[in-house]
């Protein structure tokens, strides 16, 4: 059989057979809506909250503070316009960083077109935010700013400690509240994240980034956070998001906590080294290629590159071909043929982001899957020269 | 593959007459700075014992997406041998037909891209030998050149868009 080595851990994750083995019973046997009163309710709802204290434990909250969600999407969207809207009265002004994940961006821009004002801040080449440029735009009118914990294409982390000291003490200045919110959905389950540390009032996580089931995520709130629902209904979740329970996914998700905290410490060492081996080899092998991002102050997982005289698209459907999978930033291979936000945030050109890849390991990644890409990609770069105009 | 065809995957993984041509007769360029595909495509003609203008060889080179490299792939094999006169026949939605599935709307400009390079390859043609340029062909050429002066433009556009991204 082909081999097929699947580099692409910032996309999503295979769910872990154990995680797997933890949800099958919610399905048939303890299918229970969490809201009846009977027996099958019951179960069903002392999984959801055991498994609320799980999520919340991982991440330094109180169960009360933890609100399931269908997504990490759903959970920026109700960060956003639930604080947005909830805290109009005192000010209009949100701030966030200019390489947030599309679904704060899209929420961001449409709540200018409700009437809020909204500030991206620049980021470094490394990717890192600009925190002079953030504390400069807080004002009175600001009720909310949103930098999300590390980037999904390049792995940065952002200095949320930082920024949460500068809001502290800006707000303080200006006697008024700012919400913190940090998209934490591709750090949470592979390095410590905890709400208290971090010093954040909202933070999203995600499910599937760290080998749950898919269709599930959750918003902390910490306690006493002025905010609204987008979904109005038979008041599930604390009233924060009415619609009935997902069980089996947050069970899921919940077991990948399990797992995660246990496991997260060597993995995150094992990754560091797998990464560290394919930053130097690509760069060693393949000449006129470009690693982007931090390589100190980034998720051990995401590495990401851009190479001279090739277009992004080609490079993945041909590693494809041969059996490995990795993504791209190239115009090419968006809808919009436009290059990736975020790499031209980090100050590439549009015809660099055009060769860019992004590899992200996992759990499941071992060195000989490096070793292989290693020595199949400076052929499959050679190759695309070979036809290139552009010598 | 479940985007592409085979067809598509064909030509990219086995591109046809790939390469640069020395002398060439004409030599025609298409592309986009700002997306960062560019085609070339170079043509071989002669006249044969009729005096038909044929073009014996072409060869291309292509910066870009598999479906850019497998349109110019495709639109070299169906050029060589023919005439100049049937090499302008050819349409973008020829090269879309034979490709196989539809290609998604936002692929189709690879396509145009391809068959703009070859027209612009028979233009140098006939500017070069001093014949008579046909005028569908001189509009053909002042849309391309048009359309590269407008991405230059938006190049520099595209710098005010980059700060307004930075800020």
């Amino acid at each position: 059989m082909k081999r097929k080595i699947y580099l692409d851990f910032a996309a999503t994750t295979p769910v872990d057979p154990r995680v797997k083995k933890a949800m099958e019973p919610y399905f048939s046997k303890k299918f229970g809506n969490t809201m009846s009163l009977h027996s099958f309710g019951q179960e069903a709802k002392a999984a959801l909250e055991e498994s609320r204290e799980i999520v919340a434990d991982l991440m330094g909250a109180k169960p009360n503070e933890v609100i399931f969600t269908s997504s990490a999407t759903e959970a920026n969207n109700l960060a956003l316009k639930g604080i947005a809207f909830a805290n109009k009265d005192r000010g209009n002004h949100i701030i966030i960083s200019s390489i947030e994940h599309p679904c704060i961006i899209e929420s961001a821009n449409w709540l200018k077109t409700q009437g809020f004002e909204i500030t991206k801040i620049k980021v470094n080449k490394q990717g890192v935010v600009d925190l002079k440029e953030l504390e400069n735009s807080i004002k009175k009118e600001t009720i909310l700013v949103s930098v999300m914990h590390a980037n999904n294409e390049i792995g940065t982390i952002e200095p949320i400690e930082k920024i949460s000291k500068i809001i502290k003490t800006q707000s303080q200045k200006l006697k008024t509240q700012i919400y913190f919110h940090t998209d934490a959905a591709q750090t949470f389950g592979k390095i410590p994240v905890n709400v208290k540390k971090l010093g954040v009032d909202l933070m999203t996580v995600s499910s599937h980034k760290m080998y749950g089931p898919k269709g599930v995520g959750a918003l902390f709130i910490k306690e006493g956070t002025k905010i609204i629902p987008l979904l109005h209904g038979g008041g599930h979740e604390m009233g924060f998001r009415s619609s009935t329970v997902n069980v089996p996914g947050i069970v899921g998700f919940a077991k990948a906590c399990q797992i995660s905290k246990k496991e997260m410490g060597n993995e995150a060492k094992r990754l560091k080294k797998l990464k560290e081996k394919l930053v130097k080899g690509v760069l060693s092998k393949v000449k006129g290629s470009h690693f982007v991002g931090d390589l100190k102050n980034s998720l051990p997982n995401i590495a990401n590159f851009w190479f001279e005289r090739v277009e992004g698209e080609s490079i993945v459907i041909e590693l494809d071909l041969l059996g490995i999978a990795v993504s791209t930033g190239s115009a090419c291979s968006s809808e919009k043929l436009q290059a990736s936000h975020v790499l031209l945030a980090c100050g590439l050109k549009p015809w660099q982001a055009h060769g860019s890849l992004r590899v992200s390991l996992g759990r499941f990644t071992k060195e000989k899957d490096i070793d292989y890409f290693l020595k199949v990609l400076p052929k499959v770069i050679k190759g695309l020269r070979k036809i290139s105009p552009i010598k | 593959m479940p985007i592409y065809s085979k067809k598509i995957i064909e030509h990219f993984r086995h591109p046809r007459n790939v390469g640069k041509m020395k002398k060439p007769s004409g030599k025609g360029e298409a592309g986009n700075l700002l997306c960062g595909d560019l085609m070339r495509i170079y043509l071989k003609i002669k006249k044969n014992k009729e005096g038909k203008e044929i073009i014996e060889d072409v060869k291309f080179e292509t910066l870009g997406c598999l479906v850019a490299i497998a349109n110019t792939s495709l639109l070299t094999t169906l050029v060589k041998g023919k005439t100049i006169e049937e090499a302008l026949k050819i349409k973008k939605d020829d090269l879309i037909k034979r490709l196989g599935k539809p290609l998604p709307p936002f692929k189709i400009h690879c396509s145009v891209l391809a068959v703009d390079a070859l027209r612009e390859a028979i233009y140098d043609y006939y500017k070069k030998k001093g014949i008579e340029i046909p005028e569908e062909l001189k509009k053909d050429h002042q849309r391309i050149a048009k359309a590269k002066e407008e991405i230059e433009k938006r190049y520099k556009k595209f710098q005010e868009i980059e700060k307004e991204i930075l800020k």
